[in-house]
């Protein structure tokens, strides 16, 4: 088991997802045990991760690679790194919580939702350990499928623009990673992304393959100005494909950055870092003033969560100022640390923050604040919760949202201080806008008769907002092992900005 | 003088040639209410052609009658496929035929004729059989396109189809004959392909010689269906009955390839600096208007008619690559096609029924609900269409993609690309409909009982799931045929 358990991580969901299907309309709560089933199931093997991976050791382990297609010389390539382990980890753990979260709020065929979202996840994971580059292209592209029906059967009212936008936009951007790859393969023979990174490249090549896997990876994540298919999405998706999207399918774009513009293009990532942290930048303190108007929560969080992917981003191409410019490795350690943290407790807080808004959506049908207001009253134990989520979002220290946003603008201080002190805008503007919806939704008087007719939230609703407040604090109290875990990882990145490829 | 070894190089077609005459007489001497037995009897034909070509295949390539005929691994791959999906076309129009009491001798020895046709033209070595076989298919196909000869469209649909065919097929004969003449000037003038391959080099007459090649690929663009030679393809797909529009583009299609490899590579294969901008002419054009004019259709038909022309944008774009990896790669795309043709045809076909034909996109409202199991076969047919991974689609425009850039074209894959995401809309809307509407007031939406088809247009639409997450041996074999 141990040496295929990464292809076991990866079609151990998908291949659950065919009797949940099975399991038919007929029979909604065998499918929703099944997947239960599975989702833990999944999350039990990726606990294996932790001791199979030894972190110490650093570099790609658990390989598996067998030929898959012989005549291009294509593998079939799977290893994780810590930062991979961290983020399949995190998927496997999101994967349960959105089975649950869904339980009976799906009544319309659940079974196809289960399936799909079990389906979403083995691609996922799949995303997250792929070390062929065409593999991972595939898995990076199949993901959109089951998105695309989550949000088009179980999804908003204006659902069909949503999901066409989203599928469309993110297509839009891929396919020219692909072109980029194929251009890659004509020079290598393979596609194995430890080759490529070895890969000589002329500057101008390199421009034009890094703005290639930009595009691709930018409008995944999402950054501004592309970003604008991602509130549309997270308004009509349904409370799990909100979580699952902002929880994992963003940090699918980070990482991508991660695996293909640092090590491939690292000339051409350097010489226009300068660009990338603008537009980070511009996320941060920009898309911050734009969630503060919002009117409808999802899309305030969704704004919010452009803004915290601003930080990630940030993270990565500060430590190419950094190790470029002044060699400071340490500092770029730290942002790129950061970064990493960041994009962990992202996925944490944000789910998070959509089931609250979930919960709420469930008993009222209304994600509107103005419709809200003095829910406190009635649901005094969701109000805990959610004020926890939120004081995680703003960044409060003691949440895992102060510890990686802490270490970026620390590491961009070093590179540049007037970078830093607009990194450090968030810290007013996300606690702005988190706590004036908080204050809208939670305090106050009840002014609408619906919120006064809110119920407690019900067993199942309290784990899974236990479990995400339990992740939330352990990351924000003691980091310690989540950095330890990626530790080398990261610094082994950090030394390969250092190589010229010219 | 043909001697017996000839005969035996050519015992598929032989074969199917007296099969088909077999079951005319059949059908003329069987009392009517033994008809449905000639279905049964079709298929066996074809799945014994199909055992014939596999095990006849020689070691290597061989010639019968001085070279007229080449049976080589690139003429065995495509019949087989060729072969294969008209049986699947067989099995998918057995109930459309019986409810709309066609299901007669004519259609299964037309459909066989026309089947001779494409084996003669995969594997022709000479201008003639090129005309020959190209004839016989289109012939075949003119009268199938006119089957259901009361109704108001196929009538219309098949004179379409002819005048524009017959103009064709003269802009073919008049370039080959320029050829011809061309090959006689400064040597022996030659209908064979094999000997046609340096004309260039001694020709007196270089330009008459590019003429040529022009009047031929025009004859080529139209089989294919490449734009500006498109006009016929919506028209045809449209009013044809929706079995004879499967084979169109399914096994026609593995045709046109075939046809415009032999004329190109082994005839005009000096001369490929010429044609390969020809082609990628072609190939935008075909891009743009089939990925741009399908986006605005409401009938099914018509959008996949739009579908192929764009398909076979990228088919061209392999053809342009113009050298070994890029025949592969072109001839993975035809046989991909072929398969994702069939399944998108095949659904409609499960759905119509006795007064009821399946076509307009609206059609399908709400199919997810009436019947999860065909709007997931669709959903497969659709997605590898538009080319998402991990369907099959998706590797065949890959390969397109990756043979352009090869060959130095990288404006041509970055075009290819760009018309695959404009493309990508309009099969995401099929899916839309199917999944995410609900169904239309009074449908009566409902799939055809017929086991067979159910079953084999199961495995048609999950062989795209398949080969798409495991198509090295298929690219292997295509690789194989053109020696790499």
């Amino acid at each position: 088991m141990f040496n295929h358990l990464l292809s076991l991580l990866i079609w151990l969901p998908v291949a659950g997802a065919i009797p949940v299907l099975l399991a038919g309309s007929a029979r909604p709560n065998l499918a929703r045990w099944l997947s239960l089933l599975v989702a833990v199931l999944t999350f039990v093997v990726s606990l294996f991760l932790l001791v199979q991976y030894h972190p110490d050791a650093g570099g790609m382990q658990l390989t598996e690679s067998y030929l898959w297609i012989a005549s291009w010389g294509v593998h079939y390539g799977l290893a994780v790194d810590g930062i991979s382990v961290a983020l399949i980890l995190m998927t496997s753990f999101v994967g349960i919580l959105v089975i649950a979260g869904a339980w009976e709020v799906i009544q319309d065929k659940p079974h196809q939702y289960m399936a799909a979202m079990l389906m979403l996840e083995g691609l996922l994971i799949g995303v997250f350990c792929a070390t062929d580059a065409l593999l991972f292209y595939a898995l990076f592209e199949a993901i959109l499928i089951p998105m695309f029906i989550l949000i088009g059967i179980w999804g908003g009212p204006r659902r069909v623009y949503a999901t066409l936008k989203f599928f469309i936009y993110t297509f839009f951007g891929s396919v020219f990673m692909l072109i980029a790859l194929l251009y890659l393969y004509q020079k290598a023979h393979t596609f194995d992304l430890a080759t490529l990174a070895a890969l000589p490249l002329t500057m101008k090549e390199q421009s034009w393959i890094f703005f290639a896997f930009l595009i691709a990876f930018a409008i995944k994540v999402p950054m501004v100005p592309v970003h604008t298919w991602l509130p549309d999405a997270h308004v009509e998706a349904p409370t799990g494909g909100s979580v699952v999207l902002a929880a994992v399918m963003l940090k699918v774009g980070t990482y991508g950055m991660l695996r293909f513009i640092l090590p491939i293009v690292p000339d051409a990532g350097a010489h226009y870092a300068w660009l990338i942290i603008v537009m980070s930048l511009i996320a941060i303190v920009y898309i911050g003033y734009v969630a503060l108007v919002q009117e409808d929560m999802k899309k305030l969080v969704a704004y919010s969560s452009v803004a915290h992917m601003g930080f990630v981003t940030l993270g990565i191409f500060i430590a190419f100022l950094l190790v470029r410019e002044s060699g400071n490795t340490d500092m770029a350690l730290l942002g790129m640390q950061g970064a990493m943290v960041q994009m962990i407790s992202h996925g944490f807080v944000s789910g998070a923050m959509f089931t609250c808004i979930g919960v709420m959506y469930d008993r009222t049908h209304t994600r509107q604040i103005k419709d809200y207001g003095g829910v406190i009253n009635v649901m005094p134990w969701f109000g805990f919760f959610y004020v926890l989520f939120a004081m995680a979002n703003c960044g409060l220290p003691g949440t895992s949202g102060f510890v990686g946003e802490f270490m970026v603008i620390l590491a961009s201080f070093a590179a540049n201080p007037w970078i830093a002190l607009f990194a450090a805008f968030t810290l007013i503007i996300g606690a702005a806008y988190t706590l004036w919806l908080v204050k809208r939704v939670l305090w106050g008087e009840i002014t609408n008769p619906h919120v006064a007719e809110m119920k407690e939230i019900n067993g199942r609703e309290t784990f899974v907002l236990v479990a995400f407040a339990a992740s939330v604090l352990a990351l924000g109290i003691w980091p310690q092992p989540l950095v330890h875990l990626m530790d080398s990882s990261v610094s082994q990145l950090v030394q390969q900005l250092a190589i010229h490829k010219i | 003088m043909p001697t017996f070894n000839d005969i035996l190089i050519l015992l598929p077609e032989f074969y199917l040639v007296a099969a088909a005459c077999l079951l005319l007489l059949l059908d003329a001497f069987m009392k009517p209410a033994q008809r449905p037995l000639l279905h049964w009897i079709s298929i066996v034909v074809l799945l014994v052609a199909i055992y014939l070509v596999v095990a006849g295949q020689p070691e290597q390539a061989v010639t019968a009658f001085g070279g007229m005929f080449v049976r080589d691994d690139v003429a065995e791959i495509l019949k087989v496929f060729a072969l294969g999906t008209t049986a699947m076309v067989f099995v998918y129009a057995r109930p459309y035929l019986i409810d709309r009491k066609l299901l007669s001798g004519e259609f299964y020895t037309l459909m066989i004729f026309a089947v001779i046709g494409i084996m003669l033209l995969v594997s022709a070595g000479n201008l003639i059989t090129v005309y020959l076989g190209l004839e016989l298919l289109s012939l075949s196909s003119y009268a199938l396109v006119a089957l259901n000869r009361d109704a108001k469209l196929p009538p219309e649909a098949a004179i379409k189809y002819f005048v524009l065919g017959a103009l064709a097929s003269g802009m073919l004969l008049y370039g080959m004959s320029m050829v011809y003449g061309a090959s006689g000037m400064g040597g022996t003038p030659s209908l064979d392909l094999a000997q046609l391959h340096n004309v260039m080099s001694y020709t007196t007459a270089p330009t008459l010689l590019l003429f040529g090649l022009i009047f031929m690929i025009v004859g080529i663009g139209f089989k294919l269906g490449a734009a500006p030679f498109h006009m016929w393809i919506p028209d045809v797909y449209q009013g044809a009955p929706t079995p004879v529009t499967t084979f169109i583009a399914s096994g026609s299609k593995l045709a046109a390839f075939g046809m415009a490899y032999r004329l190109l590579d082994a005839g005009m294969g000096d001369l490929s600096h010429h044609w390969q901008l020809m082609l990628a002419v072609l190939a935008v054009l075909s891009l743009a208007i089939g990925n741009l004019v399908a986006i605005v259709q409401t009938n099914l038909k018509r959008m996949l008619a739009y579908s192929t022309i764009s398909h076979m944008g990228y088919l061209l774009l392999g053809l342009a690559a113009a050298g070994p990896e890029g025949y592969a790669a072109a001839m993975f795309y035809a046989i991909c096609y072929a398969l994702m043709g069939v399944a998108a045809f095949g659904v409609m076909l499960a759905l119509t029924r006795a007064g009821f034909e399946c076509e307009e996109i609206a059609d399908l409202k709400g199919l997810n609900q009436k019947s999860p199991w065909m709007a997931f076969l669709m959903l497969l047919a659709m997605f590898s269409l538009a080319g998402v991974p991990p369907l099959f689609g998706f590797w065949a425009k890959v390969l397109v993609l990756e043979a352009a850039i090869h060959a130095n074209m990288l404006w041509l894959a970055i075009v290819g690309i760009v018309f695959a995401i404009i493309g990508l809309y309009y099969y995401l809307y099929v899916i839309k409909v199917m999944y995410f509407d609900k169904p239309a007031e009074g449908s009566t939406l409902q799939v055809q009982s017929d086991k067979p088809l159910r079953v084999v247009l199961s495995l048609n639409a999950l062989s795209l799931l398949v080969l798409g997450l495991y198509w090295g041996p298929l690219l292997g074999w295509c690789r194989r045929a053109f020696g790499l």
